[in-house]
């Protein structure tokens, strides 16, 4: 989240989208009805009408994977109408700047795109430029060249007739929910955008969630209270495992991973991602202070710090593709922990049959999941697995401590409250026990292979691990005497401090000072910063790109919202005067007055400071509507079907279906009452008493097409495979009327595996291994099935 | 001074906490179900499900859909049909409201099942005796809220002093009607001289399976001339069977 749970109670305007927040986010969804409380208005569109939808004082349809056409058209709108915030665009992001003519945007494609290769040439995506490097500038906003003008002309074609026709939003409902969110765009009003997995499991996620940036500076809406792009995670610390690197392409603090091509030095890494501006200049210091950290004395100055100790890509490393490699036999081993992947990858078929071709498969968890049961699962012949299984009991979640980083980059500490039965173990006593006997195992080897575990810093006790240690570890610390850095600022770049993932800096600031333990609650009736409760990264900063709170003056666009000002007679520790002053920590230097060079840029972690309508990614610097790889209709705004640079993988049990075969478009999702592959609700009477079975959601005109009542069984089937369910048959799915064409949608949770006290098929049996263009995250919100009675 | 629940159905979004924390306090199992075409399980209020939140599908005239949730169980009535019929005192007000039953006094003969205008007193096959919520009166004597109230994530449930509920039932009322909602309106106030759930509705209770007016049923039950000491007599032998059937189950 660019802003945190608490501060949705801020908002003037909540639009919730690509999330059915009410449902998954039961907890933190009462700050959205505090909103609501205050006068908010709570927007919410979605494929058919949920749980959020229910308290929702607007309620738009949209047909899965059209959501780039939704907001393109909110964007369209906006900017028809003149609705958009005009200083703040002028002044704070790249709207002025002047492209270079040869940009272009023709037939669904950018200038640049090389059919043969597949992929752009992005020597046209550029800036016109001043004498001094500097961006040409138009702040009038007319020249036709702008971004402002080719963003206005890109997203004309967004209109409402268009939406209607794409995503099945009847216009009326459309133009209800722009006109409501686009008030925001009033100065010293805020709306935020709260979205999830219905996001961003699309073939072209990246460039929707960019929509979603976009449409918010175009509004203002970005750094205020109550305002921002919020991705709500969908597990208590999953915001914490992308922070220390679970992505496959950065290591700790989104430090990018190293490429066997392009990195093969370290000074090859820092020449070549290290820019010129922006703070992102001080990247050499996070790199090499995670480096004394994982390596200590055995990264010096000679031996570049370790870095030929790291791993270098050859190749992608996201989920599907390990699991492709994994089909392929290219993968021996897997340790499995905190996930299920039989249940939760997509093609669950192919996932299944890749865990077949491994030598030994190791699974912590608490109950025998459908991955560590894979060798008997359905039409699964054990004597012909091979595969070697470890099942290893784990700890749940109140059985071990630690710190958790929500959804809003806060850092809270977790104290255990009973201890885990019999043999089950903590995630840290595993990873701890693992790092030891690895160490023992290699013990004096000179081959080059075993370096990187015998060099690696392992000294947090010899059982359970001491997680505090850990956390003071990744705080970071001056190599000399040990003692914890206060805060990145500290870091340097020669090999004189530590630090485990820099943004983390400044939760363990002296010693014994955990800040992930502190417990000071704002009083209710404030803008609910809690700067005094755990630690938020970066700084314990609440709200993120905040400079952009306050007018290029300093002073804040909504006085009673506000979150820092500029004060020129308040004191720095110098004696010098002038300073950013406010209830949350300045994403800014704090004594860097507005009228100075650069005072008035405000996304910091940008070369230029702007926040960037334009921007490059994979296919093309302006989102643009693609369907998605399996869609039952053609696309109406180009001819180009689907994302030319979705990824898309050929194994033989990777099918993709046609239209014909399979007309309707189906979606996954979750539910309250379990969570993820329910590996755990399951297993628990009282979850499963309230939703026992595996069913699919579907329409009333479908049904009876189809000759299904509400509580058959059914058999919905895609090119990958069939499952069976139960019919819900309810009026809060609809048809969506495109142009002369009506097409069907049917929705389908994605709990349900073979083993547990409530069994089912697994939703992901139908979807497919496609992924999106730049992340390679699975395209599950939007893919093609056929229904019928079983 | 007489407590309540507020039901605020504006504010809930069936996540079923209610409905969870309730078996959870009282160490209620789950029953088995089956997905029968809606959200909602178990089917009824029963002995082993004493809350449960009911999921309502509506279609406005002009086609919008609504999705309605209720938190349902016991309301805990003032004039308590259940407690009128009971010939064995096992069902008794509690001195702030709630309708709590000694189940050691329960003799099993059903009167209350058929005599509560809610349909929710359940008769208990495993015991022989009735089920039904009681309002957490370990809790709230304790000075908590009742559990379904305690775990309430959106403040959809509150738990107080009913007049004070009252009071905030009322603005709550009108706010939702200066908003748009119409079909917003108070229930439980006087029916059946005040019930100690009280409900801000957002549609005509009949919507939500509450009957518009309530009756004290005690007499469509029993004949006024059999409330007396005729009665007890009769009630006597039934405890007696009742009480060597689950005798003998016992030593099964």
């Amino acid at each position: 989240m660019t802003n945190h749970w608490i501060d949705v109670k801020n908002a003037d305007a909540i639009l919730i989208m690509g999330s059915n927040a009410a449902e998954n986010h039961p907890i933190a969804f009462k700050w959205v009805l505090e909103a609501r409380e205050h006068g908010a208005v709570l927007i919410n569109v979605d494929p058919r009408f949920s749980r959020t939808s229910a308290l929702a004082d607007l309620y738009a349809p949209l047909r899965s994977g059209t959501d780039i056409v939704f907001l393109g058209g909110m964007i369209n709108y906006i900017l028809r109408k003149n609705l958009f915030h005009r200083e703040y665009v002028v002044e704070y992001t790249n709207a002025p700047f002047v492209l270079d003519p040869a940009f272009d945007f023709k037939d669904g494609y950018f200038s640049g795109w090389d059919p043969q290769k597949k992929a752009y040439d992005r020597a046209s995506w550029k800036f016109q430029t001043e004498a001094d490097g500097t961006p040409q500038l138009d702040k009038s906003l007319k020249d036709p060249n702008t971004v402002f003008q080719r963003l206005r002309r890109h997203f004309a074609r967004y209109t409402p007739e268009m939406v209607e026709g794409v995503c099945g939003t009847p216009k009326d409902e459309f133009v209800a929910v722009a006109e409501a969110f686009a008030k925001t765009g009033a100065s010293g009003k805020a709306g935020t955008i709260m979205y999830a997995m219905g996001w961003t499991q699309h073939s072209k996620a990246t460039q929707l969630i960019r929509t979603s940036a976009i449409l918010q500076m175009l509004l203002g809406n970005i750094g205020v209270a109550g305002g921002g792009v919020n991705a709500l995670r969908g597990l208590s610390n999953v915001q914490g495992s992308t922070d220390m690197a679970l992505l496959f392409n950065v290591l700790p603090g989104y430090l990018g991973t190293p490429t066997k091509k392009d990195h093969p030095t370290l000074a090859a890494y820092l020449e070549k991602e290290t820019p010129k501006a922006g703070y992102w200049v001080n990247k050499p210091k996070f790199l090499v202070s995670l480096l004394k950290a994982w390596y200590g004395e055995a990264a010096t100055r000679d031996n570049d710090f370790g870095y030929q100790y790291l791993p270098k890509n050859s190749a992608s490393y996201s989920y599907l593709d390990l699991f492709e490699a994994m089909y392929a036999g290219k993968i021996k081993g897997f340790i499995v922990t905190g996930q299920n992947p039989a249940v939760s990858g997509p093609n669950s078929t192919l996932e299944r049959k890749a865990l077949e071709r491994l030598e030994w498969l190791v699974v912590r968890d608490l109950f025998e999941t459908e991955t560590a049961a894979f060798w008997k699962g359905p039409g699964v012949d054990p004597a012909k697995v091979s595969t070697e299984v470890f099942l290893l009991p784990a700890s749940a979640h109140v059985e071990r401590e630690g710190s958790y980083t929500n959804s809003g980059r806060w850092l809270q500490w977790k104290w255990k409250a009973v201890d885990p039965p019999g043999d089950a173990r903590s995630d840290g006593w595993f990873v701890n026990q693992l790092a030891h006997r690895l160490k023992a195992l290699y013990a004096g080897s000179k081959a080059p292979k075993d370096q990187p575990i015998l060099a690696l810093t392992w000294d947090y006790g010899k059982d359970e691990p001491d997680l505090e240690k850990v956390l003071a570890e990744v705080n970071g610390y001056t190599v000399a005497d040990g003692k914890p850095v206060k805060s990145f600022a500290f870091l340097t770049d020669d090999g004189s401090t530590a630090c485990g993932n820099w943004i983390y800096s400044g939760v363990f600031p002296a010693e014994g000072q955990n800040r992930a333990k502190s417990r000071k609650a704002d009083p209710p009736e404030s803008l609910g910063i809690n700067a005094g409760w755990g630690f938020a990264w970066p700084v314990n900063r609440r709200i993120l790109y905040n400079r952009a709170s306050a007018d290029p003056k300093g002073q804040p666009w909504n006085r009673e919202k506000a979150l820092i000002r500029w004060d020129p007679n308040a004191e720095l520790p110098d004696g010098k005067k002038g300073k950013w002053v406010g209830v949350d920590v300045p994403d800014f230097r704090p004594d860097l007055a507005p009228d100075a060079k650069g005072g008035g840029n405000p996304f910091i972690m940008l070369a230029d400071g702007k926040g960037a309508l334009f921007a490059p990614l994979v296919e093309g610097p302006l989102p643009e509507h693609y369907e998605p790889v399996e869609s039952p209709v053609k696309n109406r705004l180009s001819g180009v079907q689907f994302n030319p640079l979705a990824v898309i993988y050929k194994a033989d049990l990777d099918k993709l279906g046609n239209p014909k075969e399979f007309p309707i478009v189906a979606t996954t999702y979750r539910l309250t009452e379990h969570l993820h592959t329910g590996s755990i609700t399951r297993n628990l009477p009282w979850l499963v008493e309230m939703m026992p079975n595996l069913f699919c959601e579907m329409s009333r005109e479908l049904a009876e097409e189809k000759g299904i009542k509400n509580g058959d069984a059914v058999v919905v089937r895609s090119a990958r495979g069939e499952i069976r369910a139960i019919a819900y048959v309810t009026g809060r799915f609809k048809p969506f009327k495109l142009g002369d064409r009506v097409v069907h949608e049917v929705g389908i949770p994605w709990h349900w595996g073979f083993m547990g006290l409530a069994k089912g098929d697994s939703a992901n049996v139908l979807t497919p291994h496609v992924g999106d263009a730049n992340t390679r995250i699975q395209e599950s919100k939007a893919f093609l099935v056929d229904v019928r009675k079983a | 001074m007489a407590k309540a629940i507020l039901v605020d159905t504006s504010k809930c979004i069936g996540c079923r906490g209610c409905q969870v924390a309730c078996k959870q306090w009282h160490g209620l199992e789950a029953e088995p179900t089956a997905f029968r075409g809606s959200y909602e399980n178990p089917p009824d209020l029963s002995a082993r499900t004493w809350r449960k939140v009911k999921f309502i599908e509506t279609a406005k005239q002009d086609g919008a859909t609504r999705w309605r949730f209720l938190s349902d169980a016991c309301k805990h009535c003032t004039d308590a049909s259940c407690l009128a019929v009971c010939p064995t005192g096992a069902l008794f007000h509690r001195p702030w409201g709630a309708v709590d039953l000694d189940q050691e006094i329960c003799n099993g003969c059903r009167y209350c099942v058929s005599a509560c205008p809610f349909g929710v007193i359940t008769f208990n096959e495993r015991t022989g005796r009735v089920d039904k919520c009681i309002l957490c009166p370990d809790r709230v004597e304790a000075g908590l809220a009742p559990a379904c109230v305690t775990t309430c994530p959106t403040g959809a449930l509150s738990f107080g002093d009913r007049d004070q509920l009252l009071g905030r039932a009322k603005e709550r009322v009108v706010q939702l009607r200066a908003k748009g909602e119409k079909g917003a309106e108070l229930y439980g106030e006087r029916e059946l001289s005040g019930l100690h759930v009280l409900y801000v509705l957002q549609e005509r209770p009949q919507v939500y399976g509450l009957p518009e007016k309530p009756r004290f049923a005690a007499a469509s039950v029993f004949p006024g001339f059999l409330m007396s000491a005729v009665a007890s007599v009769v009630m006597g032998v039934v405890a007696l069977v009742a009480f060597r059937e689950r005798g003998g189950r016992g030593e099964e």
